[in-house]
């Protein structure tokens, strides 16, 4: 098929940017999105352009670094897929593309569709983690019973990759389903109980101090989100929040 | 519970929700009385005096809900503009009806619009009530030797522009409602995934019926002296 690419064009971060037209022809259906990319940087550098600079790792949608902002959503119009598990099946011939990077302030853009995401990595430093004595004498997680359904909703939980999709379909630029799902897949588990409290407060209070916006419970992050987190997690974190501070 | 607590992004959707649902219950309420005057205008005219002249009602519920409503909306104005900067640059191209309602999406567009009719709602009754009571000091809530409540309310609706400002509001507190009312009980943490299809479908019932009732109201009065 050929397609005409719309593609945001930004050579650091503080250059202005602008969408800028490819056009590509002979793509196929069985090419992934990224594979199409690809492609069409090949012909970029053929021809002495500068390629298209976009995020990408493993490519079979675990890692979580492949964004993109494709025709108005993130990760493109499939569902409960990453852009790298998006196929051009997806589009029809003669289609026009729009490519962005995920937007919001508290990813900056870094160059062309690459956005800076370590605000999410500071909010996971902030108490996204269980403190285990590792010195030898580990317990064996499996000794400790655990509810079937609290196991199975913590692993639900713990599924979010992290790909900031969330942020980006939300009209606020909310960072919530992400924080949500990591104080869930810790605080349905016993060994996350002890650090419960300290924990929610502090990821909320980092996910602030990042600058992110409200949840204002559109829904549009549960929707965009390729690994299907579910809202539960935000009402979750948003009772665990206020008992947290009642308690404290 | 800290101050400080309060100044969080979940601490500003509790309060959002909090003093919604206790908007909520006094639209409820509102109706029921209301309601009394399709029914019964004596009723009506007893409940009416009662509210107006109760001790309770006037000098600790009514400012109560004066400041519930001055808050909903000046918290909303403040969020509205603090998630508007939260993205600088928008998308060139965007298709959030992929994945949210209107509704969801729009809640200042009909928080607005239901300010605009409280200024139309204050003008027609609360300034006129106020005025008669404690600038005037007439407390008996009497004209011409019987209770003036119904009357007053009667014939507000007997202009065809004011009737279709209600009902132009009331729809706009509808599509209001119908995402507030669930939205609130996720902010307060309560909804679950066992509760949330049941808070969304009552929600929508209360959506649809509230406002229903105060366009009918204003209906009845309209064409019964018409």
């Amino acid at each position: 098929m050929n397609l005409t690419l719309k593609i945001w064009r930004q050579k650091s971060n503080t250059d202005k940017g602008s969408l800028e037209t490819y056009p590509i022809s002979d793509v196929s259906e069985d090419m992934s999105f990224l594979e199409m990319l690809d492609v069409l940087n090949e012909e970029l550098i053929e021809k002495e352009i500068e390629p298209v600079a976009f995020d990408h790792d493993c490519r079979e949608g675990i890692c979580g670094m492949c964004s993109l902002y494709i025709n108005g959503e993130a990760h493109g119009p499939d569902r409960r897929v990453t852009t790298c598990q998006l196929h051009m099946r997806k589009f029809n011939d003669g289609d026009t593309i729009f490519i962005e990077p995920f937007r919001a302030n508290s990813f900056p853009v870094v160059k062309d569709l690459v956005v800076d995401r370590s605000s999410f990595d500071r909010i996971q430093q902030a108490g996204g983690y269980v403190s285990v004595n590792t010195s030898g004498n580990t317990q064996d997680a499996n000794s400790i019973p655990i509810p079937k359904d609290d196991a199975d909703t913590a692993f639900d939980a713990a599924t979010c990759i992290g790909c900031g999709a969330c942020v980006a379909s939300c009209k606020n630029s909310s960072a919530m389903l992400f924080v949500s799902a990591k104080v869930s897949q810790f605080s349905l588990l016993p060994q996350g109980q002890v650090e419960a409290k300290e924990r929610v407060i502090n990821m909320v209070n980092k996910m602030d101090e990042e600058g992110f916006g409200n949840c204002t419970n559109t829904g549009a992050c549960e929707v965009e989100c390729p690994k299907g987190i579910s809202l539960d997690n935000i009402s979750r974190m948003n009772r665990e929040f206020i008992t947290a501070n009642v308690k404290k | 519970m800290s101050k400080s607590t309060f100044y969080t992004s979940i601490g500003y959707k509790v309060l959002m929700a909090l003093s919604g649902l206790f908007l909520m219950f006094f639209l409820l309420q509102h109706l029921v009385i209301n309601s009394l005057s399709v029914i019964s205008p004596d009723a009506f005219n007893e409940a009416s005096h009662f509210m107006g002249t109760n001790p309770l009602v006037q000098f600790l519920l009514q400012p109560v809900l004066i400041f519930g409503v001055v808050f909903h909306f000046i918290m909303g104005f403040f969020l509205d503009l603090k998630n508007r900067k939260s993205r600088a640059i928008n998308y060139s191209y965007n298709k959030p009806s992929a994945n949210s309602s209107w509704v969801s999406r729009n809640m200042i567009i009909s928080g607005l619009t239901v300010l605009a009719f409280l200024g139309i709602h204050f003008i027609d009754f609360w300034i006129p009530e106020i005025n008669v009571k404690y600038i005037q000091g007439d407390m008996s809530g009497m004209h011409n030797g019987e209770f003036r409540y119904f009357h007053e309310l009667h014939e507000k609706f007997a202009a065809m522009p004011r009737v279709i400002a209600y009902v132009i509001a009331f729809i706009f507190l509808s599509l209001h409602l119908m995402h507030g009312f669930q939205s609130s009980f996720q902010s307060v943490g309560i909804a679950t995934s066992k509760t949330r299809v049941a808070f969304y479908k009552f929600g929508n019932i209360f959506a649809i019926i509230v406002p229903t009732g105060f366009i009918l109201i204003a209906l009845f009065h309209f064409i019964t002296q018409h």
